[in-house]
């Protein structure tokens, strides 16, 4: 495996290797002295051409607990705030000696065109509306240790899909893991062409809930009244919310996941978020451990085992 | 650099076609006339066109040659011997330059920069002032110095009130408007065609019903002023079946598809490069066979090329940032020869007398080849197979989307007002 840039570049058998990987990477990260020299030498770039709290602080931490050096790198503080072009600012880093470059950008291919670009590794840490593959490995991964296991499992994705790249990634992870998977949001938050997607499509929640095992909640951004797509917030969670009343409709044992961040009570409701079988926290902390196994395999699977 | 050479010259060997059919016959010229057309013929200088085909010179109504303001993309003067190299006597230079060709002073700055460009270069105008579709440009008074076609091009004129009036108003003047059709508020925020790819590639989608919201709209508006509207770059099956029945009942509109609308799918944006970002976007398969069908059968008139340079630094930006656009000229023979399957002299009229008859050239581009004519010829080897090769474009700029592809045609010699610019596929500076 050369990049990351979808999920598309990964077999069944890479993902359950990048599972066993995580398992092991998992009990690093409990040692006292949580880290291991599988990377040292190497150099990581964080190139966060967006804003990002979780998934840039979750990739640093992968990479430190990995040994790599770590290069940040955020629009504010950099030449792209000067006019520097996007491929002269790959240029750059590329000549300071990285060894792979963590990529997120609010358009869709800019991690494929930094990869092209470039001699290194590239890991698409989001893309527009395309995909957060690490997303989706780390979502299959809470699943498989919560639920044994990802295949036949019924999962629902909830809410905004259209302008979403964790859903196209999750979809992709969980069809390929023979998941089956119900998108259920308003018409507006479909993507164009949705009956082409392996997918089953429900435009509402209740009568959904009964069947599933995961209800995977997605966020919804507060502009999306004004471009009416929704009436408003208010009427969102009232349809597509996860109330109190919805969530004591899930069998049991039935988890709530969500990428982050929340909005408290808009997609679910607070007293949800409390419950133990929402695993939202256990989702950040496997994520951690997945972005030690991707940044393993990408550049030290050849070197050294730990 | 269209001094009329002293002597004559003979084009050699060829077989004529043009709208009175196929002779195999030399073509002599002389004076920036054709003073010949017969069998054995002699002259100064011979052009061989043994196996080739030699037509009326093209005529492009949609070039984009980004002089004034864009110079570091394309110049006149450079895209004028792009427009040569691809077998165009005449190009159409449109207004969305910086400034935007809106007003008499830049008409003028436009055609000055065009008697040294190497082919005619016609100017068109603006619709409205700056293109943003609120006030009436000075229509007359560019009418005057002979820009015959008027476009917003790049903006769709999206009040049908305001359309209406310049309808009326150019029709008066005995000009053509010329519609980019886009409906802005669905079309808003959009960089490819919305569907199965736009989907799976997370890139906010334009859909095709953008552009058809706007020729229905435009062909019920031509109905009711009786004035004539040329659509530019029609890209779906919607928009080419609309034409073919408004034309079957009367309403007197015109047509043109880009070369890339009939020769490649929105599968092309898969791999987010920005060179294959257009406006109006790349369709799917359906649109394609759609446009192909309307050039067979005459719904639609005329290819034109939709040529628009791009420096390489703008086509490396973001697949959502990058400007759209193609270029198209030297290319444009040759993919209507490989991929349409209509026979030689329907490509040619459709590149040359049919677009000549709706940029009012009839009379000087596009002219059947008999003596008295002006000696606007290309000359074309329809079995030459080439590769096409970015760097050996003439245009100034490379963003081309067909680098690396095979294509069958290729001109040989092109003479705008009897001057040979092209010899043997070489630029005659």
């Amino acid at each position: 495996m050369r990049h990351l840039l979808s999920v598309d570049d990964l077999s069944v058998q890479d993902m359950e290797r990048v599972f066993s990987l995580s398992d092991h990477f998992t009990e690093v990260s409990q040692r006292p002295i949580p880290k291991v020299p599988a990377l040292r030498g190497k150099t990581v770039a964080m190139m966060f051409f967006e804003d990002s709290t979780r998934t840039r602080l979750s990739f640093e931490a992968a990479a430190r607990r990995l040994s790599a050096d770590v290069m940040c790198f955020s629009v504010s503080t950099s030449a792209v705030s000067k006019g520097e072009s996007l491929r002269d600012t790959v240029a750059t880093l590329s000549a300071m000696g990285t060894h792979a470059m963590v990529v997120r950008h609010r358009s869709a291919g800019v991690p494929q065109q930094v990869a092209a670009w470039s001699d290194v590794s590239v890991v698409n840490a989001g893309d527009g509306w395309h995909e957060h593959p690490t997303q989706a490995l780390l979502d299959c991964y809470t699943i498989r240790d919560r639920l044994g296991t990802v295949a036949d499992r019924h999962i629902v994705i909830l809410g905004d899909v259209k302008h979403s790249r964790v859903a196209r990634s999750c979809v992709k992870a969980f069809v390929a893991l023979d998941a089956k998977v119900t998108l259920v949001a308003p018409a507006t938050l479909l993507p164009p062409a949705v009956e082409t997607w392996p997918v089953d499509v429900s435009f509402e929640l209740d009568s959904v809930l009964s069947d599933c095992d995961v209800v995977y909640g997605l966020r919804v951004q507060t502009e999306r009244q004004t471009q009416a797509l929704l009436p408003s917030l208010r009427e969102y969670t009232a349809q597509w919310g996860l109330t109190v009343q919805r969530a004591n409709c899930l069998g049991v044992g039935a988890l709530v996941m969500h990428p982050g961040p929340v909005n408290r009570g808009v997609e679910i409701a607070p007293e949800v978020l409390d419950r133990p079988n929402t695993v939202l926290n256990e989702q950040v902390r496997h994520g951690v451990s997945i972005r030690m196994a991707v940044l393993y395999l990408l550049l030290g699977a050849e070197g050294a085992e730990s | 650099m269209r001094n009329t050479p002293k002597g004559s010259i003979v084009v050699k060997g060829g077989l004529i076609v043009d709208q009175l059919g196929e002779r195999s016959s030399d073509v002599v010229v002389e004076e920036g006339h054709i003073v010949g057309v017969g069998p054995d013929l002699s002259g100064d200088q011979v052009l061989e066109a043994k196996g080739c085909v030699v037509a009326p010179g093209f005529v492009d109504l949609h070039t984009h040659l980004r002089q004034p303001g864009m110079e570091e993309a394309e110049t006149i003067e450079s895209g004028g011997w792009a427009a040569v190299r691809g077998g165009f006597s005449a190009v159409v230079a449109m207004p969305n330059t910086d400034p935007p060709i809106d007003c008499a002073a830049v008409v003028q700055e436009v055609l000055a920069l065009g008697a040294k460009a190497p082919c005619e270069v016609y100017s068109s105008g603006a619709i409205t002032v700056g293109r943003k579709g609120e006030q009436l440009a000075p229509i007359a008074e560019m009418a005057g110095l002979g820009v015959r076609l008027f476009t917003d091009d790049g903006n769709g004129i999206q009040s049908a009130g305001l359309m209406r009036r310049a309808m009326e108003y150019a029709a008066g003047l005995g000009v053509l408007l010329a519609q980019h059709c886009e409906v802005d508020s669905l079309a808003e925020g959009g960089h490819m065609h919305e569907g199965e790819w736009s989907s799976q590639l997370g890139i906010p989608g334009v859909p095709a019903e953008a552009e058809e919201l706007m020729v229905m709209r435009d062909i019920a508006l031509s109905r009711l002023t009786g004035a004539p509207v040329h659509f530019q770059h029609l890209s779906t099956r919607g928009s080419v079946a609309m034409v073919r029945a408004a034309r079957q009942g009367g309403v007197p509109v015109t047509a043109e598809a880009a070369t890339h609308h009939f020769t490649l799918t929105d599968e092309a944006c898969a791999g987010y490069d920005p060179v294959f970002k257009v406006n109006p976007p790349l369709r799917p398969a359906d649109d394609v066979a759609a446009v192909r069908e309307g050039l067979a059968d005459g719904a639609l008139d005329a290819i034109a090329t939709d040529h628009a340079p791009h420096s390489l630094d703008s086509k490396e930006r973001p697949f959502d940032e990058a400007p759209p656009g193609m270029l198209g000229l030297e290319t444009a023979l040759a993919l209507a020869l490989s991929e349409l399957n209509l026979s030689i002299q329907q490509v040619v009229g459709l590149l040359s007398w049919q677009p000549a008859a709706i940029a009012g050239l009839q009379n000087t581009h596009g002219t059947p080849i008999a003596v008295g004519a002006p000696a606007n010829l290309c000359v074309f080897d329809p079995e030459e197979i080439w590769t096409v090769e970015p760097d050996e474009l003439a245009s100034r700029a490379c963003n081309t989307p067909y680098a690396g592809r095979q294509v069958q045609g290729r001109v040989r010699h092109t003479l705008v007002g009897g001057n040979p610019v092209v010899v043997n596929q070489q630029m005659r500076q």
